[in-house]
């Protein structure tokens, strides 16, 4: 009897293996199908830039291979940082994107924790407001954020409008509610066991904030810094909005505008320009990628 | 080092009443266990004592201070949970030292202490790992040597072993044992499991509903339960309860069963439950007092027969079931004794161990 079970599984277990095995290739040869037109979808502009950036601006309106460089020139790349006011919207932007980013973390991360540990009154109610805001998109706001700062200016008297650091004050707007909500989330996923042990071994909220939850959900405070970064870098409409003189523009609306004189666009430097803007937020991306080591938590509790 | 203690102190979570005003008076160096179901208010007992739950109304005293007000830091209490609550990313020293140097002791003393806590543990060889790098029961002695090394007055566990497999939970029951032989610190600790709460507690508590049912030595629980619940809970498996009649034929009195079979009271017992004659009783008898006959019968010992219909070998014994009035019988036999699901066998009741209960009160009488 021992000799036929034993026959029976040694028929069995290769079988259904194989099975699993099937299944498994199947998944992964979809997987890779979507993979490939995702990549290929995504990809396809920024080779586009990049193949356009390298090229003169004969060659580029020549009827030739557009995805094809015959004569590779660096003089678009060259122009735009040595003649154009380039550097200046550059340093713009690194200088709005950076205060951004700063003042939404001291803002977000504090209220992300008093919304989610410290229960009072009205917590609730106060954390689903805060993700209500976000949902209200910019292109409602920016007309009456123009009827409130032309107001304040009657008030106080300071010119708010075209000053690059109004940015400063309104990518918040943005990015605090935002950041808030997935800090509330991250900072919900920490047990609620870690901070009545903080309590019991003497932590005030402070040091609750600053020696447990900082650390703990450090994965969720790069994302959310990331994104931080991402909506000062790449907003539009509020710098179109707001600022109109050439030396206070940032980098998306000074490219657009003072690349595009009447209907003559400058492809090949808007080209370089746009790739040369698209760096930044990449290398803080890889940079920041390293350090966003998920599961920090495990071990916290029962794992 | 300190007495703890709990004057009709009562806690509502909006409307629902958690705690319903009980009274405990935990004497200084004592092992007390709060014991109960699911929602007994053991664990909010717990938590008011730490300071993590406000008390709705009454008084805590720890070591002669009123602490109501006190907020946790200040309680001087350390407190093990049950899914550990280490700090992720702090080494298993840092973990033991966080409240230590919070409250900015000595580097030297705080190195002290901490090897301190951890030769106790055996754990000296994990300080420099983070708790992700250990195992649940190192983890569960990490939690502990955080709370020795703060040499507080109290020691507070909520169910500290409840994470841990069954053969680690005994061991670990064991050091906990150990250590509070070693430090001797006042401990309150909560579990849902009997077993733990016997053979740790110098006194047990029962909770039921929000209240004590009853507090007593590990000893008086199992031998005088005061309460059905009591009996029931304490004892695995539980004490067998079957409806009857108390009955008196002259000088004796017995126990009938709607089936007819009637049981002898014992006669010290005769005077106690005199009063109760001619009223509906639960019988309860545990499962280690219905065994298989072994030589001489006692008087106060009775056969009866019985057909079995579950029988469960454990290895060193055998539970036998058979269902009495509607009820089912537990009784734990010897293996060799035990017969075959539908037969019939002949088991003892051992009456001197009996309990009857008024079935309204649920008090045993």
């Amino acid at each position: 009897m021992t000799a036929v079970t034993a026959g029976e599984l040694g028929g069995l277990k290769p079988a259904r293996r194989g099975s699993i095995q099937k299944s498994r290739r199947q998944a992964l040869f979809w997987s890779y199908v979507f993979l490939v037109i995702f990549a290929i979808f995504f990809l396809t502009p920024p080779i586009y830039m990049l193949v356009t950036s390298l090229k003169s601006s004969g060659e580029i309106s020549a009827v030739t291979n557009p995805w094809w460089v015959y004569q590779p020139t660096l003089e678009n790349y060259v122009e735009l940082l040595t003649q154009n006011q380039f550097l200046v919207f550059f340093r713009n932007s690194v200088v709005v994107s950076v205060t951004v980013v700063a003042i939404t973390m001291l803002i977000s991360v504090p209220a992300a924790f008093a919304l989610s540990r410290m229960k009072f009154w009205g917590s609730a109610t106060l954390a689903t407001g805060v993700f209500l805001t976000y949902l209200i998109p910019e292109t409602l706001l920016f007309i009456p954020l123009f009827k409130i700062f032309a107001f304040l200016r009657d008030v106080t008297g300071i010119e708010f409008i075209n000053h690059w650091w109004i940015l400063i004050i309104l990518y918040p707007t943005l990015s605090v509610p935002f950041c808030t909500w997935i800090m509330i989330g991250y900072f919900a996923s920490i047990p609620k066991e870690l901070d009545e042990a903080a309590l019991i071994d003497g932590a005030g909220y402070i040091q609750m904030l600053t020696k447990i939850f900082i650390p703990v959900a450090l994965p969720g405070i790069i994302a959310a810094t990331i994104f931080a970064f991402t909506v000062s870098w790449a907003n539009f409409l509020y710098p179109l909005a707001f600022t109109t003189s050439a030396d206070q523009l940032v980098l998306p609306v000074g490219i657009v505008t003072t690349l595009i004189k009447g209907d003559v666009y400058n492809w090949g430097q808007i080209m370089a320009g746009s790739l040369l803007c698209a760096a930044p937020p990449l290398i803080v991306y890889a940079f920041l990628m390293d350090y966003y080591i998920a599961g920090l938590t495990a071990g916290a509790t029962k794992g | 080092m300190a007495e703890v203690a709990l004057r009709r102190v009562v806690k509502m979570f909006e409307k629902t009443p958690a705690v319903r005003g009980i009274d405990l008076e935990i004497a200084d160096k004592e092992f007390i266990v709060l014991v109960g179901p699911s929602g007994c208010g053991k664990s909010t007992t717990l938590r008011m004592i730490a300071g993590l739950e406000e008390t709705t109304a009454g008084e805590i005293w720890i070591g002669g201070d009123l602490v109501n007000d006190v907020p946790p830091k200040d309680r001087d209490i350390a407190m093990v949970f049950q899914n550990y609550a280490l700090y992720p990313h702090m080494t298993v020293f840092e973990n033991m030292s966080f409240g230590l140097r919070l409250k900015r002791f000595p580097k030297s003393e705080i190195k002290a202490r901490v090897e301190a806590a951890a030769r106790i543990l055996d754990i000296t060889d994990l300080l420099d790992r983070r708790p992700k790098q250990l195992s649940g029961g190192q983890r569960q002695r990490v939690a502990m040597g955080r709370a020795i090394v703060r040499n507080p007055k109290v020691f507070l566990f909520d169910e500290p072993l409840s994470n841990l497999d069954a053969k680690l939970r005994v061991q670990m029951r064991t050091e906990i044992k150990k250590v509070h032989q070693k430090v001797m610190t006042t401990t309150v600790y909560v579990t849902h499991d009997q077993v733990e709460a016997m053979t740790l507690a110098d006194r047990v508590v029962v909770m039921n509903q929000g209240r004590i049912d009853q507090i007593g030595t590990p000893h008086e629980l199992y031998h005088a339960p005061k309460t059905k619940f009591v009996a029931g809970f304490i004892g695995s498996p539980a004490m067998n309860f079957v409806p009857a009649t108390l009955e008196a034929n002259a000088a004796a009195l017995s126990v009938r069963l709607p089936n007819g079979i009637a049981f002898r009271v014992p006669e010290d017992r005769t005077e106690r439950y005199r009063p109760f004659v001619g009223r509906p009783v639960l019988f309860g008898l545990r499962p280690e007092h219905i065994t298989e006959p072994r030589g001489m019968l006692h008087p106060d010992q009775q056969v009866f027969d019985v057909a079995l219909d579950v029988v469960e070998p454990m290895g060193m014994e055998t539970m036998v079931y058979f269902v009495m009035d509607g009820a089912e019988v537990c009784g734990r036999v010897d293996p060799s004794s035990a017969r075959e699901v539908g037969e019939k066998m002949r088991l003892v009741a051992d009456l001197r161990h009996m309990h009857l209960i008024d079935p309204e009160t649920e008090e045993v009488l």
